[in-house]
């Protein structure tokens, strides 16, 4: 029993306490009486919302365990809120091959700390050239193909790929748009502080070139396309004109592409280096308003943990990447619900609804109705905390946030049922 | 004053400090025996992970005439070649004890992470396309000894994008007055100039006869791969100061270059060993300014002479 609890889901908002049993919600309604002996969570003052869905993590396992483990990161998306994960696919060996995705899914459910949902690639070793065989991993509950850290490059390619897609029902093709020809070498935000720093760039318009060259490949097509971590104020327009069209387009874009920018890399910190970079305020207005009016279909986090010895190097040896999933809630109210861009529900949405329909994830994000499947988050609005890298639960410590107060922490994430977060802190 | 990461450490007052200072250098350097016990007892590390003659050399006179002890480390011979961090190379120097650690590296703001993992003192002798703040304080001394900067117009032609020399120079210059251009094609430019303080031509015979001073920059023939210019031989015709173009100079006008120099690229033997040429007496001055550096950085305050 969630006892006290303001529901918010895709219906709207209501003063509701929730009963689960076996794994389902079976009431909802102000007021329930409890019966003798069932265990209560008090949820007073705290939002109830379906379990976040994160369409981009990076979990690291098989090949880079020493930054993350799938416990690790899931761990760290239960204590986030998430209840389902999307593992991205370059992993050593890459998830191009359904022994592969299955012991990632294996992994996941030994957690048991969130639905682990596996990607898979576009191409072989995401090396661009041959398609991945994407029927088998299909058949694995694949929904989500990315080639991710890679750009396919290659419109040939995408194009194949995205024909082929279109005989796998629901699936969709997820690109990482950054044309290396433009990119390469880059290490920031190609602009004036990159111009300043005299880091080399990476420029928006390596984004807008593969979006809108995918936009095209997508009509052409008729697959769903989605672009991975929209940064550039070009790709949003974009974006914007294509679900104009009718396209089936979709977009997701990360906290850090909408609470920072360029200037954060002024002090050589590698934990800014992140591909693609932080760009400008202008970008930053853009992707707020793209998801102030529904151009972009999702927040995710892009979490890509990295140890601290690979980040305790000079900026342009560091790798690219950082953490996102303990920090997105927080960073979402704190930068977009308060200042009055986006009002809770639709933030809700973004976190939750809408990215676990691109995913095609019947068990997440649905309302909170009598017979669902109970996989909740359970959250403080008001509540204030300093981010601090040594509490986290990831293995890694690369946040760009650490030292930030943020408003706004889970306290119980219900996992088919099961409490996998009690007080902020992972039961297992 | 504890660190020297880029010109943007200095504010006018102690950029003319250390420029007066270096005036007093100038004058030890040019005794019998050119050398002072100021930092006897001081160890400066020496840490190039990028070739460099000049520069090392410079740093390392000026440390001896000093008095200091001098470590060099140098990379090829190093654990850095069995795989050793940056970190950990840094703070094994460190542990043997020294007051300095002078660095050169191929990534921009490595001096900065440095001053992260460390206590010694760290001068930056230049990192990636970032900064080259004594090759600007050398620069802008030399200047200074033959003109009045307020008002001096100084054009920086050739590579400036990839050019930690540029960045480092149109601060400084900029701070003591000077009016700077920058003359390149767009290729070889910044992409974004916002903040500079800089005009920008990209034709070098609109600007040549109005300039006191012209500043070459290195070209790197590698660049020619990347697609930024057509050939050598086009740059030269389009940016180099030829002979022809050395003529219409006005006849006081002074020519500079960082070094290491490509004679008939940039610029033309004859006018590198002409008279307006100031090439040779930069790399005097720079163990003058390296002097001042250390000095500021690591001395007591006292009187130097």
């Amino acid at each position: 029993m969630i006892a006290g609890g303001t529901v918010v889901d895709a219906l709207g908002s209501r003063r509701a306490d929730v009963r689960v049993e076996n794994g389902r919600v079976v009431d909802v309604a102000p007021d329930l009486p409890t019966t003798g002996d069932e265990a209560s969570l008090d949820a007073s003052g705290c939002v109830v919302s379906p379990g976040f869905v994160d369409l981009h993590v990076h979990l690291r396992e098989p090949g880079d365990e020493e930054a993350e483990t799938i416990e690790t990161g899931t761990r760290a998306a239960a204590r986030g809120g998430f209840t389902a994960v999307v593992a991205m696919p370059n992993t050593r060996p890459a998830l191009d091959d359904a022994a592969v995705v299955s012991s990632v899914l294996a992994l996941g459910k030994e957690a048991g700390l969130c639905d682990v949902v596996s990607s898979g690639c576009i191409t072989v070793g995401r090396a661009g050239e041959q398609l991945a065989p994407m029927g088998e991993l299909y058949a694995l509950g694949v929904r989500v193909f990315t080639d991710d850290g890679f750009c396919v490059a290659s419109a040939g390619v995408m194009r194949r790929a995205l024909e082929y897609a279109a005989s796998l029902p629901g699936a969709i093709v997820a690109q990482h748009a950054e044309d290396e020809t433009l990119a390469a070498g880059g290490h920031m935000h190609e602009g004036a502080w990159s111009s300043r720093l005299g880091i080399p760039g990476r420029p928006s318009v390596a984004e807008t070139v593969i979006v809108a060259r995918d936009i095209e490949l997508c009509e052409v097509t008729g697959t769903p396309v989605h672009f991975l971590h929209c940064s550039a104020a070009g790709t949003v327009a974009l974006v914007r004109a294509a679900k104009a069209r009718g396209l089936p387009v979709t977009a997701e874009c990360a906290p850090h592409h909408f609470s920072l920018t360029d200037e954060c890399c002024e002090g050589f910190d590698p934990m800014f280096k992140v591909h693609p970079p932080l760009r400008t305020q202008a970008d930053v207005d853009a992707i707020r308003e793209g998801l102030a009016d529904g151009t972009i279909d999702a927040i995710a986090t892009d979490h890509a943990p990295h140890t601290p010895e690979s980040k305790e190097r000079p900026f342009e040896e560091a790798p690219p990447g950082m953490l996102g999933l303990e920090t997105a809630l927080g960073v979402t109210l704190t930068e977009l619900v308060e200042p009055g861009h986006l009002s809770l529900a639709d933030a809700l949405g973004l976190l939750s609804w809408r990215p676990a329909r691109i995913a095609g994830l019947e068990s997440h994000g649905g309302p909170i109705l009598a017979g669902a499947q109970a996989n909740l988050t359970i959250f403080d609005p008001g509540h204030e905390w300093i981010v601090e890298p040594e509490r986290l639960a990831s293995r890694a410590r690369n946040t760009p946030f650490v030292g930030r107060t943020l408003r706004g922490k889970v306290t119980h994430t219900v996992l088919f049922g099961n409490v996998v977060v009690q007080d902020g802190e992972a039961t297992r | 004053m504890k660190h020297l990461l880029s010109v943007d450490d200095l504010d006018v007052e102690s950029l003319t400090a250390m420029l007066d200072l270096s005036e007093q250098f100038v004058a030890v350097n040019q005794r019998d025996i050119p050398k002072v016990p100021a930092l006897r007892g001081k160890v400066v590390a020496s840490l190039f992970y990028e070739d460099s003659t000049r520069t090392r050399l410079s740093f390392e006179t000026a440390a001896k005439r000093l008095s200091c002890d001098v470590m060099n480390f140098s990379v090829s011979q190093s654990s850095v070649k069995k795989g050793e961090s940056l970190l950990d190379t840094v703070q094994t120097i460190e542990a043997m004890g020294i007051d300095a650690i002078v660095i050169r590296h191929p990534s921009a703001g490595a001096p900065h992470r440095i001053t992260e993992w460390v206590d010694a003192s760290v001068i930056n002798a230049g990192d990636g396309r970032h900064a080259h703040p004594t090759q600007a304080l050398l620069d802008v001394l030399t200047l200074r000894r033959h003109r009045e900067m307020n008002g001096l117009r100084v054009a920086i032609v050739g590579d400036v994008r990839h050019s930690r020399v540029a960045r480092s120079n149109v601060k400084a210059l900029h701070l003591l007055g000077a009016d700077v251009t920058l003359v390149a094609p767009p290729t070889l430019l910044p992409e974004s100039l916002d903040g500079w303080p800089v005009h920008v031509s990209h034709d070098l015979d609109d600007v040549i006869s109005e300039v006191d001073v012209v500043m070459l920059l290195r070209m790197q023939f590698e660049r020619q791969q990347e697609a930024l210019f057509p050939t050598v031989r086009e740059y030269t015709a389009r940016y180099g100061l030829t002979e022809a173009r050395a003529d219409r100079l006005k006849p006081d006008a002074l020519i500079m270059h960082p070094g290491p120099m490509n004679r008939g690229v940039e610029l033309a033997a004859s006018v590198a060993d002409g008279p307006a040429s100031l090439v040779t007496e930069q790399v005097s001055n720079g163990v003058a300014v390296r002097m001042a550096v250390l000095y500021t950085l690591l001395g007591s305050g006292a009187s130097v002479v």
